[in-house]
């Protein structure tokens, strides 16, 4: 079942959320809907599940090709999983993961039997079975998550939307748990929209990923495109680490096949500290010149802090240990620096 | 307002000695826990001892024949009725008003929440003359009530609507925080599920809230059948007609019949010390289960 929205707009009071917001997600996918916080991507996601409605006049939402704007959240037949889980604090994890079954009225609702066997294999999926009759507060995090996300999918939703599903967990149980959601997802093969802050999640499971700022989409793209080819001087500088240095300064230290690249641009230049090289100073050799001020080696890389000679900008670059070593570099050493990949944005691309 | 402050006071539970009191001197830790059971002794213990002392003063013969007698009869059934019709209409009121507060956005939400609050801030016994001014003989409705002969003032329900009165905040006092902390996460969920806003409400709401809501209604109950002011300015003292159990009291006592005054009391204190037992119960339960 495919996701879409067309033009949505939501205001609360003077606070814009959505501002014209387009969103497509095909079937069967995994897409992650990502940005900082008061980016609107939650009040999104709650608008395609039908907790929230799109201001008045704005856009529509459709699912599959239907329009769905106008039906509550009961009868869209989506799974939503909550930040916090909201697991019903009174019942057990059965009782939960049966919830949907049990409200559903006599002629549609399954019998007695067929629920709890229902239940116990959603509880197997998600791997608590032996868990059936524990409370949701004698539950560890990730086992509430689960929890929630069984008794979502107890009503056989058409689309699986997660809001921040692993926001409340501690770092660990969060990798482990985003791998699984990737399985699980590659399993089920159920079209699914997750929102998240935190970018590694998104580019590591995400088959597609929406970067929101400023209650609008800023880039739509594969994990890869997205971090290659950002669009913008908001995704570069969200999607991992970035250097932002005056152009005229690199106009020498540029390499060719940079994409969007023209030599007289006046402005900024963007480049990732892993996508710059360096290289022992020699005299009359192209590139940049640059004093190491800090090396911190620990850690599966090598960081290395240098301060322009030219423009006393500081810049970050990330070289693989080995490559350290065979530089072998001290603090305050002279260095050159290349770029063998960077992008520039018109000046008045307001960030 | 004073009894509601008593029963809610002692009620609190859960206070972990800190490590500076550890750190007093023995002698002044006693002095100190001497002093406040003395006070509570001589405050709380002592009042009500007296209170059944008194109500057995001249036998228990003496004391069945004034609870028995016509009057404190009635007097006992009016209050039994008028409780029976507040209560349930604060509760419907008090969740109502909790779950809108709590759960909703709207306008005019701050005036519904001091609205709330009005009856602890006002006398009783303004209460009751608000309803004199009312529905009373020369209040505004007066004149059309007598036409259609229908009594409110000095009849039973001017007693209800001034006990509603003073009572309303207790239950919605009660549940607004709870409701709050619990947030509406768990609404979302079930609508989600595909659960009505009726199913909704009796299978996630309601059973999430039904300890403080008991608590609620225990304290409404108590406030209830206790109230004397806003209840004596519209009941009118008609004996065996409009006395609640506190004016029955008040009556007896003026008329110097004090073993008689205080054998109805011993009644309502019996009353208020059950509800502090059951509401004891509820807490355990509560502290038990969370």
């Amino acid at each position: 079942m495919s996701i879409e929205a067309h033009s949505l707009y939501k205001k609360f009071g003077a606070y814009t959320a959505l501002d014209g917001v387009d969103l497509n997600v095909p079937q069967g996918k995994l897409v992650a809907v990502l940005g900082p916080s008061g980016s609107g991507k939650t009040t999104l996601l709650r608008i395609i599940a039908g907790l929230e409605f799109a201001d008045p006049g704005s856009g529509r939402v459709l699912f599959h090709g239907d329009d769905v704007t106008d039906l509550p959240a009961g009868k869209r037949r989506v799974g939503f999983v909550f930040q916090h889980y909201a697991l019903f604090r009174h019942m057990s994890v059965f009782e939960n993961v049966a919830f949907g079954l049990r409200v559903r009225r006599r002629r549609d609702r399954p019998s007695r039997e067929a629920i709890a066997e229902r239940a116990h294999r959603l509880l197997e999926l998600v791997q608590l079975d032996g868990l059936a009759g524990r409370f949701p507060s004698q539950l560890s995090g990730g086992e509430r998550q689960r929890v929630a996300l069984a008794r979502a999918l107890a009503v056989e939703p058409k689309v699986l939307l997660l809001d921040e599903p692993f926001g409340a967990l501690d770092a660990r149980v969060r990798k482990d748990l985003r791998r699984w959601l990737r399985r699980f997802h590659d399993e089920i093969q159920l079209t699914t929209i997750f929102v998240t802050h935190d970018q590694e999640e998104a580019l590591e499971i995400a088959d597609e990923v929406v970067i929101m700022n400023k209650a609008h989409v800023e880039q739509v793209g594969t994990p890869q495109q997205v971090y290659d080819r950002p669009a913008s001087p908001f995704v570069y500088q969200f999607l991992g680490n970035v250097n932002v240095l005056r152009a005229p300064a690199l106009a020498g230290a540029r390499r060719r096949g940079g994409p969007a690249e023209d030599p007289n641009t006046e402005g900024q230049i963007y480049v990732r500290p892993h996508d710059i090289e360096v290289s022992p100073h020699d005299a009359g050799g192209s590139g940049l010149s640059a004093i190491v001020r800090h090396i911190h080696a620990a850690g599966p890389h090598a960081r290395l802090l240098l301060e322009q000679v030219q423009t006393r900008e500081q810049v970050e670059v990330e070289i693989s240990r080995s490559e350290l070593a065979d530089l072998d570099l001290g603090v305050n050493d002279l260095v050159r620096l290349r770029l063998r990949q960077s992008h520039s944005f018109d000046e008045d691309y307001a960030i | 307002m004073a009894s509601a402050i008593a029963t809610a006071l002692p009620a609190r539970p859960g206070h972990a000695p800190t490590p500076r009191a550890n750190r007093d001197p023995a002698w002044a830790r006693w002095l100190l826990t001497a002093v406040a059971l003395a006070f509570l002794a001589f405050f709380l213990v002592l009042p009500i001892v007296v209170v059944f002392a008194q109500a057995f003063a001249k036998g228990g013969a003496y004391f069945l024949a004034a609870v028995r007698e016509p009057d404190a009869l009635a007097a006992i059934r009016l209050t039994l009725l008028t409780v029976a019709i507040v209560v349930p209409a604060n509760v419907v009121f008090g969740v109502a008003a909790a779950w809108a507060i709590s759960k909703f956005k709207f306008t005019g939400k701050s005036l519904l929440t001091t609205l709330i609050d009005l009856p602890f801030a006002v006398s009783p016994v303004i209460a009751g003359l608000i309803y004199v001014l009312i529905f009373g003989a020369q209040g505004w409705f007066g004149p059309w009530l007598i036409a259609h002969n229908i009594r409110v003032i000095f009849a039973v329900p001017g007693i209800v609507l001034a006990t509603t009165f003073v009572t309303f905040p207790f239950v919605a006092r009660e549940l607004i925080p709870l409701m709050q902390a619990q947030g509406t996460d768990e609404e979302y969920s079930a609508v989600t599920l595909g659960a009505s806003g009726w199913q909704t409400f009796w299978r996630v709401t309601l059973p999430n809230i039904r300890w403080g809501l008991f608590y609620g209604v225990i304290l409404c109950n108590a406030r209830a059948m206790g109230e004397f002011g806003a209840v004596s300015v519209v009941s009118g003292h008609i004996r065996g007609e409009t006395n609640t159990m506190p004016l029955h009291v008040e009556i007896l006592y003026n008329e110097y019949n004090i073993a008689g005054a205080f054998a109805v009391a011993s009644l309502l204190a019996l009353l208020a010390l059950a509800t502090l037992v059951v509401k004891s119960a509820v807490e355990w339960r509560q502290t038990g289960s969370a």
